[in-house]
């Protein structure tokens, strides 16, 4: 459905015979969010000026330039709001010429411009279901190793041995992080280990929504290994909300109660490396994991394990060996595939002059 | 008055930023005394700030003025109130839906939302033709670009054991995120610099009136 909204023309004020011919029309942009119109003409003259006339009706300059190519996309427009522009051809014939239009841009139900988009998380998604279906059924995924996760036995090994504590940060982010979630999953796995071998867990939380899911997670891992005695919700605790008081706590922590091993797992920014240097000054054996890029180089260089990035993601279902898990993981693995290939045939595609390929994707970026 | 406060506070920063260079030395009660003041001062800072600026302007004041056209704001109201009953042991259990639909719409939200930013931008800013350009060097970086993003999403492969061939690409994609990682560690330690610089500024400008 292809809605057009506009208006043409309302008038011509001096037309002059010597002047160039010049017709000038809006249409609103077809398929989008009712927020660009496209301003087209058609003239001899070589440049061409569009004003836009603003809320006191002051006309405003919003275009000067070649009159080729014969159009202009005014965006960032408020949908259904009438606007006018009006059109003049420079060099102007003797006397001054112009042509005013107003028009409308509508809102349609679908964004064209947004196709790929909806392709692409449709095709992923359907993977996901497919693999965890297949997984369901009992088909074995493998999975590559990822020795940041296979450290965490270490970890909690080494903490038992020294009869130390285990520390565990889920990051600066609050519960809407996607980081801070896939952090709570691998808290839920620690805990599980540190219950079994009986070592103790202190988690301190930046936000209070973060330190319920925190002491959720804990205390669900206890009852599952069969140790809610050993549960001490006073150890999973909130710091401050303020980002260098809860580092400057943390640090405290670390350096008072010598946890034997540090995890940082979830979002972080500028106090990466503050943490992560202390806790290295302490001799604990540590853990890292983000999806923040600037910070994962302070945590490779001051962490003995880091979990970069999608690695991160792909704990909790390493780590629990869970089908429907691993069917989830083995999708994601079909979506780099797809983005390679995409890739590589949109360099092909370029290379050859189909710029359609290209325009496709970038659609969605407008 | 307001002239020995503010004196009053300068000295203030001065020792506690002491306080907080000292721990460069080893933990130390200087240390201890400055970060529990700063944890518990901004604990109760951040308690009130959130009170005032989200709690009052967004759900209390509407509801009071307005109760009929903000009947909505109920919900989160009434999913907060579910988290403070945490704090009975009985009713603990009910935190658990507001915790739920906290990560459930966080999930959702933020998938739509990293599929266009991180991953349709990152592939058609790597759709380029490589050999565009006449300059040698901008061809070789942009074939490095490519590489580089191909080999680095391949490395996050996980269904695949990486042996053999199948390994190259990977170690490839490795390199070019330990390089990336490199560049961008110096390059984050020069803008941490500013900070010591700021503290340095302070204590130099500020206290000693040593510097202009």
């Amino acid at each position: 459905m292809k809605a057009i909204c506009l208006t043409i023309l309302i008038g011509f004020l001096f037309v002059l015979p010597l002047m160039a011919a010049t017709d000038f029309y809006i249409q609103d942009v077809p398929w989008d969010e009712g927020k660009a119109l496209n301003l087209l003409w058609d003239t001899d003259a070589d440049s061409v000026l569009i004003q836009k006339a603003d809320s006191a009706g002051v006309w405003q300059p919003i275009f000067l330039g070649n009159s080729t190519p014969s159009s202009y996309t005014d965006r960032d427009l408020v949908p259904n709001k009438t606007y006018r522009y009006r059109f003049t051809s420079i060099p102007m014939a003797v006397d001054s010429s112009f042509v005013t239009a107003e028009a409308r841009p509508l809102e349609q139900w679908f964004y064209l411009h947004k196709l790929s988009y909806l392709l692409i998380l449709l095709i992923i998604s359907i993977a996901i279901v497919f693999y965890i279906q297949t997984a369901r059924r009992g088909k074995d995924y493998f999975i590559r190793r990822i020795s940041g996760l296979d450290s965490m036995e270490e970890a909690v090994g080494r903490a038992t041995e020294k009869g130390k504590p285990i520390l565990f940060v889920p990051g600066i982010g609050d519960l809407d992080d996607i980081q801070t979630i896939a952090s709570l999953t691998i808290l839920s796995h620690l805990a599980q280990k540190s219950a079994e071998y009986d070592t103790e867990l202190i988690v301190p939380c930046r936000f209070s929504m973060v330190l319920s899911a925190a002491r959720e997670v804990v205390r669900e891992a206890y009852l599952k290994v069969g140790k809610p005695d050993a549960y001490k919700e006073d150890r999973i605790f909130y710091l401050t909300d303020d980002q260098f008081g809860y580092v400057a706590g943390i640090d405290g922590i670390m350096v008072r109660e010598q946890p034997a091993a540090n995890f940082f797992l979830g979002s972080f920014y500028a106090e990466s490396l503050i943490l992560a240097e202390t806790g290295y000054n302490t001799g604990a054996i540590q853990t890292s994991g983000t999806a923040q890029a600037s910070q994962l180089p302070f945590f490779v260089v001051s962490c003995d394990y880091t979990l970069i990035g999608e690695e991160l993601f792909a704990a909790s279902a390493y780590l629990s060996r869970d089908p429907q898990q691993l069917g989830s993981l083995k999708g994601h693995d079909f979506g780099k595939v797809l983005v390679i290939i995409l890739i590589i045939l949109g360099v092909i595609t370029e290379m050859i002059g189909w710029h359609w390929f290209k325009i496709f994707f970038e659609g969605v970026q407008s | 008055m307001s002239n020995f406060m503010s004196i009053f506070g300068l000295w203030l920063s001065v020792f506690f930023t002491f306080s907080i260079f000292s721990f460069l030395y080893k933990d130390n009660p200087f240390y201890k005394l400055a970060e529990q003041i700063f944890v518990g001062l901004s604990a109760a800072y951040w308690l009130v700030y959130l009170f005032y600026s989200i709690m009052l302007p967004n759900l209390f004041t509407k509801l009071v003025h307005d109760f009929r056209g903000n009947i909505i704001l109920l919900i989160p109201a009434a999913l907060g109130i579910m988290m403070l009953l945490r704090i009975f042991p009985k009713t603990q259990w009910v935190s658990r839906f507001p915790i739920a639909i906290m990560i459930g719409t966080s999930a959702g939200i933020n998938m739509v939302r990293y599929t266009k930013s991180d991953l349709l931008s990152q592939i058609s800013a790597t759709m380029i033709n490589p050999f565009a350009s006449s300059s040698p060097s901008i061809v070789m970086g942009n074939i490095l670009l490519i590489i580089g993003t191909i080999c680095g999403v391949y490395y996050f492969y996980f269904s695949k054991k990486q042996e053999g061939i199948s390994a190259v690409p990977s170690k490839l994609g490795i390199w070019f995120l330990m390089i990336s990682f490199g560049a961008s560690f110096g390059y984050t330690v020069m803008a941490r610099i500013s900070l010591l610089i700021g503290r340095l500024e302070f204590l130099l400008k500020d206290w000693l009136h040593i510097i202009n």
